[in-house]
């Protein structure tokens, strides 16, 4: 497994450092997500795939680890492992269209 | 600050984007062969395209001080048409000798698909028969994953291909330990949207600060930042990241992975 070379900076930083960098970007973010889904809320129709996977990511926010961003990209992926025969689009939507 | 560009797509770019570039610290810019945002109608297209890359993107890049290289392939985007895949494979020995060319790229898959597979393997052989570097395109967002597994099975049942010689792009949190654990070199893009942010990519940095990692911006015609790469360095300064640190990962792994290839040479070593 490739181990892990932290740089010299990581490893006193503190918990109150980290967030005197990135708290209010972080918090920024947050608003934006409450905002995106009280958008939906008002919004009319079924939901789609999407959507579904972004609900499906957010308990991973509250579960421990430091490898959040990593589970969710898993719990997005195409979970197949052979080549499809034929694409009938060139592009991505950002979650696997059959997660549930 | 000084630092590489590898993966920019200057082409699609305006004047304006160089000038930032050279004024952020730019002191090279590397340019893979892209899908066009559309797909060619015929060889012909990439002809033209090659002596672009080649020829006039070069002496663009020269007025702003800025050498410019280039990698040549035809895209995954446009591998599922098979024909094309082969007249566009054929041309590219011609142009293999031009002195800016640094190997077969961006190279990959788009959707996984057969046909994509195929011509991957059609690339690698032609980086194999002509000792070429190899810069792969991973796949998209839900792709990804899948993709590279994919990517990585291939190279690696190729007796020929040396992983060293080799740069997976586009890595992200869930892919990156695999690239690097199988020897690659692992590269971080950084997009506004979809890809890396600078500060994800410092985490991934801090995390996997290997010596086989490189950043870049993959700038092209759709959203994306010429100067992303300067945006990270500025995250790290943030979190209190040594000069020589940022130095060795922004100029010096480039320099690194490049001068593999005969073409590329030391920014530093031509202005001395």
């Amino acid at each position: 497994m490739s181990q892990p070379h932290p740089l010299t900076a990581t490893a006193g930083r503190s918990k109150g450092q980290v967030a005197d960098l990135h708290f209010m970007d972080a918090r920024s973010k947050l608003l934006d997500l409450a905002a995106f889904l009280d958008r939906l809320e008002r919004a009319t129709g079924p939901e789609d795939h999407r959507v579904r996977g972004l609900r499906a990511a957010l308990p991973l926010l509250l579960a421990a680890g430091d490898d959040r961003v990593a589970k969710i990209l898993h719990l997005w992926s195409d979970p197949s492992s052979a080549p499809i025969e034929k694409a009938d689009t060139k592009s991505a939507s950002g979650v696997w269209p059959g997660i549930q | 600050m000084r630092y590489i560009e590898p993966h920019g797509h200057m082409v699609s770019r305006t004047t304006d984007d160089y000038q930032a570039m050279a004024m952020a610290g730019c002191a090279a810019i590397c340019e893979p062969a892209f899908w066009a945002g559309f797909d060619r109608k015929s060889a012909d297209g990439f002809y033209d395209y090659f002596c672009q890359l080649t020829q006039h993107e070069p002496k663009r890049a020269a007025k702003f001080g800025l050498p410019h290289y280039c990698w040549l392939c035809i895209n995954p985007k446009e591998s599922e048409d098979m024909a094309l895949a082969q007249d566009v494979l054929s041309l590219i020995p011609q142009f293999i000798n031009s002195p800016t060319v640094l190997g077969i790229g961006e190279i990959g898959l788009n959707k996984n698909t057969r046909n994509e597979m195929k011509v991957l393997e059609q690339h690698i052989e032609l980086a194999v028969k002509y000792d070429q570097l190899i810069l792969v395109h991973t796949p998209h967002l839900e792709d990804k994953r899948k993709g590279t597994r994919l990517i990585m099975q291939v190279l690696k049942s190729h007796a020929k291909v040396r992983p060293e010689r080799v740069i997976i792009d586009h890595v992200e949190e869930h892919t990156i330990a695999e690239v690097l654990d199988a020897g690659f070199w692992a590269g971080i893009t950084l997009y506004p949207e979809s890809k890396a942010t600078p500060t994800r990519a410092v985490d991934m940095l801090e995390n996997y600060a290997a010596q086989r990692v490189w950043l870049n911006s993959a700038c092209d015609w759709g959203v994306s930042d010429p100067v992303a790469v300067p945006k990270a360095v500025v995250e790290m300064r943030r979190r209190g990241h040594t000069a020589k640190a940022i130095d060795s990962l922004v100029y010096g792994n480039p320099v690194r992975f490049l001068s593999q290839s005969p073409n590329f040479k030391d920014p530093q070593a031509l202005l001395s």
